[in-house]
């Protein structure tokens, strides 16, 4: 059979069970839009070509299957350039296909050219330009393969204009065709058995322990299974910022978040442990602090499906290549092996002190009734309380992103859609819509800021127009909040270029103008009837602009560069509070 | 110097599929991490599908461990082997062309001569001189003949492969990556 390469790219995706990607297209990859028009892949037009990456991010954090965005060449790829990156950076499986200029004007400078895989290489975990339309389905295949398995990430498919109009032969690869093309890639998935019992051994000796559970176990489907491990073991957990919703807030071994903005209980724990069971996390400077006083009595033991995650911050005294899935099974057998939860030592005391500390410094804020000023922390809670369990809630990055962190309680893994690594603002409005596609089924509600919500809000039209209905609360406090707090907390209240101003532009006029619903709340009565009256409305996206108080802070917080001993649990602490 | 050369390089034989844009992978992913190249040399191996990139690798900025797990993360590295300097064999070549009036001829030559090298190009003034052989000797070279006066110099960067082990021989396993 004779295709054009266009025909062959649209039915290489096709026969990879793509069922929806999201773009915007342009000279170079005209071509391949053409057998678009005949193909059951739903093509969700966005305004802006980030927003494509976006929401095939938010598609690939909930369905668990590689999002697809395709672009076409120049501007467009180096708009779809964050995307990318944060997608590396959060080891989420992205495939995005990009025109380029036809291979004989290559290297001339033609109009819209750019070295889309030059410019694409640190942020990809690999990228092709295709130089033969003959070669076309194997790369799809391969680019899927290497997307999805191993460590994910985003990978990139370049085709110039002339391969998309050339004719091929179709033929599909065989997965023999695709190991013997790849001779560098066998990523390891299981783990080491000595290994495996000598973690365990660990884990039966030890007085302190705590899990360390990062994205990982969302990326290799291992949250029914870490939750088997805490049972036998009785071993508390802290859940890192991508890894909210891996283990249930609601089980009471969940000690919540870590790191800078982490509650007191989950830092502390880690302080204090003497062993930390790392599974699929990655020590991010975020979580550690100060390295050199991270975690000083504690044993290590690190599993992760990218080798060199293992001792590339912390030296491991155990460390285990494998999918944590397929580890934490293992690690399962070996402890019940061992004699099983009877054989645990007594952690009777620690589980006293961290329920001390819990007790101690719970998270706090204070919401007042009297001055009308509404809490950006009142706003989440009431959210969270009124919207079903397993609501979809994404953010953008800063403030409002750890209050939602904090305070949201996820009792379901893929309910937690973020920026984590990379912290790009204006994430939350195109990954939710991306989330709303590829879950149709859940409410989806993003909490963004209003700085971030600035960034990417005409995605909001293509939601309108393809009726996809998400939810945005902004919670508009008139500043970039997290810039805000740093200049306050370490610049002497020096106030630089921080402030947005709460009413330009006017959320609810922009919200109408893109086709949404456009509410405003500015005091704490008007929370509920605001959420209520958006939870109604599943015709269209809704937009709620929370008025929130500029003055209040995220606690707690590690000071950057800080040891994660400086803790600083609340505002009356001032600086040398401990 | 030589000694804390020694200690700071270390040689990378890196396998890689002999595809368009590799090398730059591997340049890319060093400065992106911070490594350092202190050397580097390409060349296709004797199967056309691979190239086999030599790379002195500067340890002073992150450990060696880093280095190899990374570019071993590349979807075109094959196989990497770290070549000890004890147990592997180690060659570069040197091009050098040197000031040669009348008076200083005959000594250069008879410096390349005991250096083992070879006189590739003369002309009125300067000779073109070729030496191969292990790094040390080639900066030993240097030395000595830099008083001459060295109008260019281009090195190679080194070569390596592991030394054959002199055990009795035995039958090994030699099913790899590559397959």
């Amino acid at each position: 059979m004779k295709l054009t390469g266009a025909q062959a790219l649209i039915k290489s995706l096709e026969m990879e069970g793509v069922e929806v990607m999201f773009g915007l297209p342009g000279g170079a990859i005209l071509p391949v839009y053409d057998p678009i028009i005949d193909s059951p892949i739903r093509h969700i037009l966005v305004r802006h070509e980030q927003g494509a990456g976006h929401m095939a991010e938010g598609y690939a954090h909930v369905t668990g299957r590689p999002g697809v965005a395709m672009v076409t060449s120049g501007p467009a790829a180096t708009n779809i350039v964050t995307p990318l990156c944060d997608a590396y950076m959060d080891s989420i499986p992205l495939v995005v296909v990009t025109g380029q200029v036809p291979l004989t004007s290559i290297g001339s400078d033609a109009f819209q050219e750019c070295d889309t895989t030059g410019i694409t290489m640190s942020v990809t975990k690999h990228n092709w330009l295709v130089t033969d339309a003959q070669d076309i389905p194997r790369i799809v295949r391969q680019a899927f393969h290497i997307a999805g398995t191993g460590r994910p990430g985003p990978v990139l498919v370049d085709v110039p204009k002339d391969i998309s109009n050339s004719t091929m032969d179709w033929h599909w690869p065989t997965d023999a065709d695709l190991a013997a093309d790849l001779p560098g890639y066998r990523p390891t998935l299981k783990g080491h058995p000595r290994m495996i019992k000598e973690a365990a051994r660990l884990i039966a000796e030890s007085r302190r322990p705590v899990i360390y559970a990062g994205g990982g176990i969302l990326k290799a489907r291992a949250a029914e299974t870490l939750l088997e491990l805490v049972e036998l073991t009785g071993i508390p957990v802290v859940t890192t910022l991508m890894a909210r919703g891996a283990f249930p807030d609601t089980h009471e071994l969940c000690l919540g978040m870590p790191g800078m903005h982490g509650n007191y209980t989950a830092v502390t724990s880690m302080q204090k442990a003497d062993l930390l069971i790392a599974l699929g996390s990655r020590f991010d400077d975020r979580v550690t602090g100060k390295v050199g006083t991270f975690a000083p009595d504690a044993k290590i033991i690190h599993v992760d499906v990218d080798p060199a995650e293992l001792g590339k911050v912390r030296r491991p005294d155990v460390p285990i290549v494998g999918d944590c899935r397929l580890v934490i099974e293992e690690l399962v057998k070996a402890v019940q092996a061992g004699g099983g939860a009877p054989a645990q030592p007594d952690r009777s005391p620690w589980m006293t002190q961290l329920r001390a500390w819990q007790a101690q410094h719970p998270l706090t804020y204070e919401q007042s009734y009297d001055d009308g000023v509404l809490k950006p922390q009142f706003v989440i809670e009431q959210l969270r309380d009124s919207t079903p369990e397993d609501t979809i809630v994404v953010s953008g990055v800063g403030q409002h992103q750890m209050w939602t962190s904090q305070y949201w309680r996820f009792a379901h893994p893929y309910t937690w859609v973020n920026s984590g690594g990379l912290g790009t603002m204006g994430f939350a409005v195109p990954a939710a819509i991306g989330a709303k596609v590829g879950r149709p089924d859940r409410m989806v509600w993003a909490v963004d800021g209003d700085g971030c919500f600035q960034m990417t809000a005409q995605e909001l039209v293509t939601a309108s127009s393809e009726r996809i209905p998400v939810k945005v609360a902004i919670l508009n406090n008139a500043y970039l909040g997290m810039v805000r707090q740093w200049q306050e907390m370490f610049y002497e209240e020096r106030y630089s270029e921080v402030y947005l101003s709460p009413d330009l532009p006017d959320y609810v006029k922009w919200a109408e103008a893109m086709g949404c619903v456009g509410l405003r709340v500015e005091s704490p009565e008007e929370v509920q009837p605001a959420i209520e009256k958006a939870n109604d409305i599943d015709d269209r996206p809704v937009v709620i602009d929370f008025r929130t108080d500029e003055r209040e802070k995220v606690y707690p917080m590690v000071p950057a560069g800080a040891s994660n001993d400086d803790i600083v649990v609340d505002p009356s602490q001032g600086e040398g509070g401990r | 110097m030589a000694g804390a050369n020694e200690y700071r390089h270390h040689i990378l034989s890196v396998l890689v599929e002999n595809k368009a844009g590799v090398l730059a992978r591997v340049a890319g992913l060093f400065s992106r991490r911070g490594f350092n190249i202190y050397s580097l040399a390409v060349a296709p191996t004797d199967d056309p599908r691979f190239s086999r990139i030599t790379i002195v690798v500067d340890v002073e900025s992150k450990p060696l461990e880093q280095v190899t797990k990374q570019l071993f993360k590349l979807i075109n590295v094959v196989k990497i082997s770290e070549l000890d300097p004890a147990a592997s064999v180690e060659r570069e070549l040197v091009l050098a062309t040197v000031q040669a009036e009348a008076a200083a001829r005959g000594q250069i030559i008879e410096l390349v001569q005991v250096f083992e090298g070879k006189i590739v190009d003369v002309g009125h003034d300067a000779l073109t001189v070729m030496l191969a052989g292990p790094p040390s000797k080639i900066d030993d070279f240097e030395e000595i003949i830099r008083g001459y006066g060295i109008v260019e110099l281009q090195r190679t960067g080194r070569v390596a492969l592991a030394k054959l082990e002199r055990q009795a021989p035995r039958l090994r396993s030699v099913s790899g990556k590559v397959g």
